[in-house]
């Protein structure tokens, strides 16, 4: 990494802090079954965190997903569950 | 002698309040003790580590805790991504918050794992996952008999008061009976 | 049963305030100096101690009430750290300028930029050049011992000076270790009311730090500089009355950790003695001559007795959490000056350590005592990362 004359930062930067590992909750599973590809998950993310290119195609990068359900709730057609992580890593 | 606990949560879990249990109930066993934390990010879910010392005279070292006797784990999830057994010293314990069995984990170390399911445990006793710090201590204290139950005991109802005082303490003999009872 | 009580060192240290019985406290909140201030603002609120809590809109305000309120006859406290100790600065000048005794605790911690919340000691450093009393301590215990020795050496007559107890912020108000506090009337008859000197009345009016044109100011900066200097026998002097009355050690202007036999002293200030005592040990288990000069009275400086103390070591190791940017550490920079003109010639090497809160260990000081023991080093950073590349420095 480096440290730029008075730790000068561009938009962006803060790519590299992987905030994901702040997730406790749980992370969004995408159930790619009923999605009308309607976006508003991705617009809805606070992280800015999903992506998507048509139906069943979304998904979380979960290097910055800090698990806070948004996404499951404002789906409209009920295809975005949330998961427990705790079975995942062991 | 001195022995170094790491714990390893995030913040606004309770770590703190896990390293000051700790560390009051050192002192009502008449030993000395420090805790502290670190923070990171300073927001709640960042990880975080609180550290404890506990021994027969003045603790001085106030780095960080790099090679632990113990490890306490408050949240599976840290599993991802953090190697929270680094450094632990051979022959130390990690306890971990976690369902499964501690064989299941993966987890490469030159000390002993065990995990207690201390979710369910607050679960099921204060009606919350995320207080899981007298669990921790039950099956850390059952596995290592570092500090007195009537220790802990003052330093519960020190700290908590009322219900929570009885919940904590029930959550904390909980803990201890299910280490002990597995009988290794 | 060890004595004292389990506590986290800010509800300590606010405690041990309250046992001063300030009348006038008022701060402005930061980080990491806040607890204590919310633990103050809650005893007076809970009318454990009869005091004003004055609340502000900024640390510049909180000094100057303090400064009024001083001025006013009262015992004052404030307490900030960082940020809030630069935007105190000027008054930090005017209330040792008007010889008002005035105590504050200065909670260490870095100064921006980069933004930075962490400890070190360049916020106090900064103003050892302010006419204030400087004390700092290793712990908690310390912390409180210092406070209470801080108003009686502050007010003592011979003095009429300001004393800030600095204490390495999150180290110590955030951990919990025992600490055991005085009852009040031990307190009360270490520490008698205060009795002012001059004081602002209605009946009586006066005006304090009135204007002094060439003729005069040059006279009042050389009453402060004696007044300082005088001040060390009685620094020391009320520490003695200290250790007597509670029958546990105070050391004064520093503490020797086995200086006298060792060839290689280090010289430090604050918590991270601690860490360093234990480097110590270790260091002499394997036959190393390694001592440590912990200096908790850095202003005035007791030039004297650190040259007595320090004139039979080869290797002095100042290991300090500031740094005079474009010189030294300050505490090196001072600690060679007391050798000029001597007999005893020590090598002092200066190592800047911990800035920012970055974790001080027991390897850290062993590589600093060896480095100083090869060769000479001016201000040499320790434990800076080498896989962080910084523009304008790496080629």
């Amino acid at each position: 990494m480096k440290i730029t004359l008075g730790t000068v930062t561009h938009p962006g930067g803060s790519r590299v802090n992987k905030t994901g590992s702040w997730r406790t909750a749980g992370k969004p599973h995408f159930l790619h079954q009923r999605c009308i590809a309607c976006d508003l998950c991705a617009l809805s993310c606070p992280e800015g965190c999903i992506f998507g290119t048509g139906q069943k195609t979304y998904y979380a990068n979960e290097d910055y997903c800090k698990g806070c359900g948004i996404c499951a709730n404002v789906c409209p057609v009920e295809d975005i569950e949330m998961v427990s992580e705790e079975d995942e890593h062991g | 002698m001195m022995k170094e606990i790491r714990i390893h949560a995030r913040a606004g879990q309770g770590a703190i309040t896990t390293a000051t249990i700790l560390a009051n109930a050192a002192f009502e066993d008449g030993k000395y003790a420090l805790s502290f934390p670190t923070f990171g990010a300073a927001r709640m879910g960042a990880p975080m580590n609180a550290f404890v010392r506990i021994g027969d005279n003045p603790i001085r070292v106030r780095s960080q805790i790099y090679k632990p006797d113990y490890v306490l784990v408050q949240d599976p999830t840290l599993l991802r991504g953090f190697d929270v057994v680094a450094g632990l010293k051979p022959g130390g314990l990690a306890v971990i918050n976690h369902s499964k069995p501690a064989s299941e984990l993966g987890l490469v170390t030159g000390g002993w794992v065990l995990t207690v399911p201390a979710s369910r445990i607050a679960r099921e006793i204060m009606g919350r996952a995320d207080r899981v710090n007298t669990a921790l201590i039950g099956a850390f204290i059952a596995a290592t008999g570092e500090l007195s139950l009537e220790a802990l005991e003052k330093a519960i109802y020190t700290r908590f008061s009322g219900k929570a005082a009885e919940d904590n303490w029930k959550a904390l003999v909980e803990a201890y009976n299910e280490v002990k009872n597995r009988g290794n | 049963m060890v004595k004292g009580r389990m506590l986290q060192g800010a509800r300590a240290m606010a405690e041990m305030v309250a046992l001063c019985r300030p009348k006038v406290i008022s701060a402005y909140p930061i980080t990491p100096q806040t607890l204590i201030v919310e633990e103050l603002s809650q005893i007076v609120a809970d009318g454990d101690l009869e005091a004003e809590f004055i609340n502000v809109e900024g640390e510049h305000s909180a000094a100057s009430v303090c400064l009024g309120a001083c001025a006013a006859g009262a015992r004052v406290f404030t307490c900030s750290s960082s940020q809030g100790i630069l935007l105190m600065s000027e008054v930090i000048f005017n209330i040792s300028g008007m010889r008002l005794p005035v105590v504050m605790i200065c909670v260490n911690r870095s100064v921006s930029a980069p933004l930075n919340i962490w400890n070190d000691q360049q916020d106090s450093m900064i103003l050892r050049d302010s006419g204030w009393i400087q004390l700092y301590a290793e712990n908690n215990q310390e912390t409180c011992d210092l406070l209470l020795q801080a108003y009686r050496i502050a007010e003592d007559h011979r003095v009429m000076l300001p004393v800030m107890v600095c204490a390495d912020g999150y180290v110590l108000p955030h951990a919990y270790e025992i600490v055991d506090l005085p009852d009040q009337e031990k307190a009360d008859a270490f520490l008698p009311f205060y009795e002012p000197i001059y004081k602002l009345d209605v009946e009586n009016p006066s005006t304090m730090g009135a204007y002094a044109d060439p003729e005069k100011y040059m006279e009042t900066r050389y009453m402060i500089q004696e007044t300082l200097k005088k001040s060390i026998p009685i620094v020391e002097e009320v520490a003695r009355d200290f250790s007597n009355t509670f029958a546990r050690p105070s050391y004064g202007l520093f503490e020797n950790y086995h200086v006298d036999d060792s060839s290689t002293v280090v010289v430090a200030l604050g918590s991270m003695a601690g860490t360093i005592k234990d480097a110590i040990d270790e260091l002499r288990t394997e036959g190393e001559k390694v001592g440590l000069l912990r200096m908790i009275c850095y202003r005035p400086f007791p030039k004297e007795a650190l040259y007595e103390a320090l004139r039979n070591a080869v290797n002095i190791v100042v290991i300090e959490k500031d740094i005079s940017l474009g010189a030294s550490g300050a505490v090196a920079t001072d600690m060679r000056a007391i050798f000029q003109g001597r007999d005893a010639s020590p090598r002092i090497s200066g190592f800047v350590i911990g800035l920012g809160g970055r974790d001080v260990t027991i390897d850290d000081i062993k590589l600093a005592i060896k480095k100083a023991q090869q060769q000479f080093e001016d201000a040499d950073f320790i434990g800076l990362k080498e896989e962080l590349e910084l523009e304008g420095i790496d080629a």
